[in-house]
């Protein structure tokens, strides 16, 4: 594994009891690059999230973290992941700055009311951060949770729909954060039903189909309408 | 101070404020216990010899009664917006948040059995004041490994569909010594006899509390991961 080589998988194989949900998954990411997951309901990309997360552990195969064997060295890959998935992972009886607090000190970060104020102000939310989360909408939610990134950025980070619940000012602030993430080194694994904007980030897309990554392509050189041709073709078998 | 303390902390800190703020377990509680209280009351009527012999039972049943409602929602909190995740993909010691959670839980209980003690005293008055100290001493040492053992199988039953069944049915079994040892030990210190005369009860309270503590920060990580 080179050093920029942030996440690997090979081989990846996930059954619950007689279901197969993830088979010989392949994927290559390295840092500074952001790979768009997409796949229909049920391709197994919250799964793979998950394992890569080492929230889950594969039937058979190999996960590797920044180098870290997540089945042998899930602290090691731990001290490298941030996730974004579809629960915020807030306390909704804090405030925004004593949510934060908490998640800094319990992974040893520093808890300087300046870095929270920082971090929050990178999100937007400088000005309701004394403010109980439980009054927050899902966009703020989502915008404190990536609050925790601009704290303490991850090398890796895993993003379950990370758009859902924002409005369209929100999407164009969350492109222009992962971008930023992008830019610093990290590698970004992002689960997604959006066709549009949120694919901006992605150098790559990868389908998810009948548990295998159908096609894994770049980019770049795609249009939005070859975007959605590839994926009718791919993950809902529109010929 | 040392990582491992600050994540304890970190933790006891979260979850007092989320209880000083919600009130949803004191409140409930502290309505429970008064309602208990009076049920027993009620039930035990003035006769003083038959109070005097149940006493310690009924304060025993109540402390264990509000403490399982207590530790069964100790871990609820994690299960909203998968909090649970989070304490998992934190990298460190993971006992940590088992003694965070543990200090929390006993601060709660601690509460609740302050509040039944003095309604006890009033429903059936007893003068507490000369029993107060040993009692103190037994139910800390009875509560701690109350606690220690409820905070680990409300970890472990915190994802299992029945776990409002389950929890009860793997706590109190494993429970059974500490409950004897510590009605035996009240029963001693409200009829006014020093803590020497129930020496064995009390070494076997000190011992369980040991055990469960060091048992649950030993499996708490490997709990956590399952």
């Amino acid at each position: 594994m080179t050093s920029d080589l942030l996440v690997h998988l090979s081989g990846v194989r996930k059954a619950f009891a007689a279901t197969l949900v993830l088979d010989d998954i392949a994927l290559d990411v390295r840092g500074g690059e952001a790979v768009a997951l997409l796949g229909a309901n049920g391709a197994g990309k919250t799964t793979l999230l998950k394992i890569v997360a080492t929230l889950a552990r594969p039937t058979r195969g190999t996960v590797q973290v920044a180098g870290h064997d997540c089945a042998r060295d899930a602290e090691g890959a731990r001290r490298h992941l941030g996730l974004v998935g579809h629960g915020s992972q807030l306390y909704e009886d804090l405030t925004a700055r004593e949510n934060l607090r908490f998640w800094a000190a319990l992974r040893g970060h520093p808890t300087e009311g300046t870095r929270l104020g920082e971090a929050l102000a990178v999100v937007e939310l400088e000005g309701v951060s004394d403010e109980r989360v439980r009054t927050f909408s899902a966009g703020m939610k989502r915008r404190l949770t990536l609050a925790r990134v601009a704290l303490a950025p991850p090398r890796v980070l895993l993003l379950d729909e990370p758009s859902a619940g924002l409005d369209q000012r929100g999407r164009k602030w969350l492109e222009a954060f992962l971008q930023e993430f992008k830019s610093g080194g990290g590698a970004i694994v992002m689960a997604t039903h959006s066709l549009g904007r949120e694919l901006s980030v992605a150098d790559r897309i990868a389908i998810l189909a009948e548990g295998r990554i159908a096609l894994d392509t770049a980019r770049a050189s795609l249009s939005v309408e070859d975007v959605q041709r590839l994926y009718a073709l791919h993950a809902e078998g529109d010929g | 101070m040392t990582h491992f303390a600050r994540r304890a902390l970190a933790v006891l800190w979260k979850d007092l404020a989320i209880e000083r703020r919600s009130k949803e377990t004191l409140n409930a509680l502290a309505f429970f216990s008064l309602l208990l209280l009076f049920i027993f009351q009620f039930s035990l009527g003035g006769d003083r010899e038959r109070l005097a012999a149940a006493l310690p039972g009924v304060l025993w049943l109540g402390f264990l009664l509000s403490g399982l409602l207590a530790l069964g929602r100790s871990f609820l909190v994690e299960r909203d917006n998968d909090c649970w995740e989070g304490l998992l993909l934190a990298p460190g010691d993971k006992s940590a948040i088992f003694l965070g959670k543990l200090a929390g839980n006993l601060a709660l209980m601690f509460t609740v059995e302050t509040l039944l003690l003095i309604l006890f005293a009033v429903f059936f008055n007893v003068e507490l004041g000369p029993a107060l100290g040993p009692l103190v001493v037994v139910i800390v040492l009875g509560t701690i490994g109350f606690a220690a053992l409820g905070t680990l199988f409300a970890a472990m039953t915190a994802h299992v569909r029945a776990r409002e069944l389950l929890f009860p049915v793997l706590l109190l079994p494993v429970q059974v010594p500490v409950l004897l040892a510590t009605v035996r030990a009240t029963e001693a210190a409200l009829a006014g006899e020093p803590l020497a005369a129930v020496a064995n009860w009390i070494t076997l309270l000190v011992v369980a509390d040991v055990i469960y503590v060091v048992a649950g920060v030993l499996t708490f990580d490997a709990i956590l991961e399952t």
